[in-house]
């Protein structure tokens, strides 16, 4: 992937910037400006909270090339709390063995990096929350 | 019930050769070299006869051999430029996609005869860079960029479906047996040994809860398939013809998360359902199934989208043994990708393949008793797009 196609979508990388259909209110992310509940336009910007628990889990043994150094590593399916599911790697969980329904929030981390220069490319990975009792 | 049942007709296209090389390492073998083989023993069924059309199904050679292109290569390597040929990409459905194309451009009458072939060369690279070859059929943006790997999206809905239905340990191992039993029967299945179930109970975890036996090896392979109209059928034909009753196709997202509910392989069901309106058939006229098995997950989830079982209960059928060669409902009858072996795009004409020897009584110790109609399904990404056809003996002609 170039550099470009990275800068672009660092709003939703860094932030989980996604949309709200004005039609239907549906939040959407990714933002795909079409509103995947009433096939309307849906171009609004809406800032997710970033707080969510684990829909499904894995640790990964096999990394694809690029993400070798990082194995193993666990990735997850993450429902917002506002209804989208959203995939990223879980992090902070030598604290708390990870298990589907288990809180999390979105934390920024490097995901990786890329090209000959070796590029950071940062985005959002998702941590327990833990209990402040 | 269609009148014309077992009778053929101008229009219906058929399958009238088949071609496979065995799958697996194929260190000594070229891409070009695996397809011509396939290619040249699926003519020889229809003594020569050159294709006015050649459909290419392939994902990986772009990335892992750097060739794209490969209607006209093969068309050239194979002896017959000239003629039309183009390659047709859909991930791991390519096979079945590209059967699609071709069954279209000869039912429409603009084409006549045509070759389907699917080849994949995929142990020329390592481990990460076949799997970075692999997700590239993800979601670029939102899923591979995290590090994941089609193993581990599918191991995530095996976990999801076993917190949801509440299974049993080891629910998925007869998908896994009963493919490797079927397997070991076929001459060109990669892993040619039945599997105990304690085998599958020690195997090593590949991504949880995904072991080695849930998950198909990715191989090389290429198949193919010849496909001729009703009205050009030769009569001296050395087996009986297949007849493809109707074909169909659908998509759902690419990426897992998009998806209402991930549990529901909607482009499956979609395109069964259309498939059998289009057949004029029910699911209890189908002999056997060809799913496209790559995880033992897709089994289950392929069985419940094309309404052989209720949703959470695909597992039911691989642990009851209906879904062995004497079963309710045969599945994988030649090994299927667990087996057989995973070709990437060429798997699909594998089924292809594999089904038009059911049909023809072709398939020796793994015969289907009586088989009569066969249901095949290729799938690409974790359930993407969904190719069905139904395919049929013909018993007059
Ligand atoms: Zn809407």
């Amino acid at each position: 992937m170039e550099i470009t196609s990275h800068w672009r979508i660092k709003k939703q990388r860094y932030a989980l910037v996604g949309e709200v259909c004005p039609h239907c209110s549906a939040k959407i992310f990714p933002p795909r400006d079409i509103c995947p509940e009433c096939g309307d336009e849906a171009k609004d910007h809406y800032q997710f909270s970033g707080r969510g628990e684990v829909y499904s889990y894995t640790t990964l043994y096999n990394a694809p090339a690029g993400y070798e150094e990082q194995a193993p590593y666990t990735v997850a399916m993450v429902q917002l709390e506002e209804g989208p599911l959203v995939t990223a790697q879980l992090t902070d969980i030598d604290v708390k063995e990870p298990e589907v329904g288990m809180p999390v929030e979105m934390v920024t981390r490097k995901l990786g990096s890329e090209g000959d220069r070796g590029i950071l490319i940062y985005g959002y990975k998702f941590r327990p929350v833990l209990e402040t009792a | 019930m269609m009148a014309n049942k077992n009778q053929k007709t101008n229009n219906d296209v058929f399958i009238i050769g088949v071609g496979m090389t065995p799958v697996g390492e194929h260190w000594d073998r070229s891409l070009r070299a695996l397809a011509l083989e396939a290619m040249t023993a699926a003519r020889e069924e229809t003594g020569a006869m050159r294709p006015e059309a050649i459909y290419v199904a392939n994902m990986l050679a772009p990335a892992l051999s750097r060739q794209s292109h490969l209607g006209a290569l093969l068309a050239d390597f194979s002896g017959m430029r000239g003629i039309e040929a183009v390659a047709i990409e859909a991930a791991g459905a390519s096979g079945g996609m590209a059967l699609r194309q071709a069954y279209l451009a000869l039912a429409s009458g603009m084409v006549n005869t045509a070759l389907v072939v699917g080849v994949e060369k995929i142990t020329e690279r390592v481990t990460a860079e076949v799997e970075a070859a692999l997700i590239t059929s993800s979601d670029a943006d939102y899923e591979s960029i995290h590090g994941l790997t089609q193993t581990a999206l599918a191991a995530m809905l095996m976990r999801r479906y076993e917190f949801e239905f509440n299974i049993p340990e080891y629910a998925f191992a007869g998908f896994s047996i009963t493919a490797h039993a079927n397997g070991a029967k076929n001459p060109n299945a990669m892993f040619r040994r039945p599997i105990k179930v304690e085998t599958y109970q020690r195997a090593a975890i590949l991504s949880d809860p995904i072991n080695m036996f849930d998950a198909a090896p990715v191989a090389d392979g290429a198949a193919a398939i010849f496909l001729a109209r009703g009205d050009i059928l030769p009569s001296n034909l050395p087996f009986p013809p297949v007849r493809i009753d109707a074909s169909a196709a659908a998509v759902s997202t690419v990426a897992v998360h998009d998806r209402p509910n991930p549990l529901s392989f909607a482009a499956a069901e979609k395109a069964v359902k259309v498939v059998l309106d289009r057949a004029k058939i029910n699911l209890d006229q189908i002999d056997f199934f060809e799913v496209h098995d790559r995880y033992s997950i897709f089994a289950a989830l392929s069985l419940e989208a094309a309404g052989f079982a209720a949703l959470g209960e695909g597992w039911k059928l691989a642990e009851s043994g209906a879904i062995a060669l004497n079963g309710q409902i045969p599945i994988c009858t030649f090994g299927g990708s667990k087996a057989r072996g995973d070709t990437g795009g060429a798997t699909g004409v594998y089924q292809a393949a594999e089904a038009a020897l059911q049909l023809q009584g072709r398939a020796g110790e793994i015969q289907v008793a009586d088989a009569r109609i066969g249901l095949i399904q290729s799938l690409g990404g974790i359930g993407s797009t969904a190719a069905t056809h139904v395919l049929s003996a013909v018993e007059t002609l």
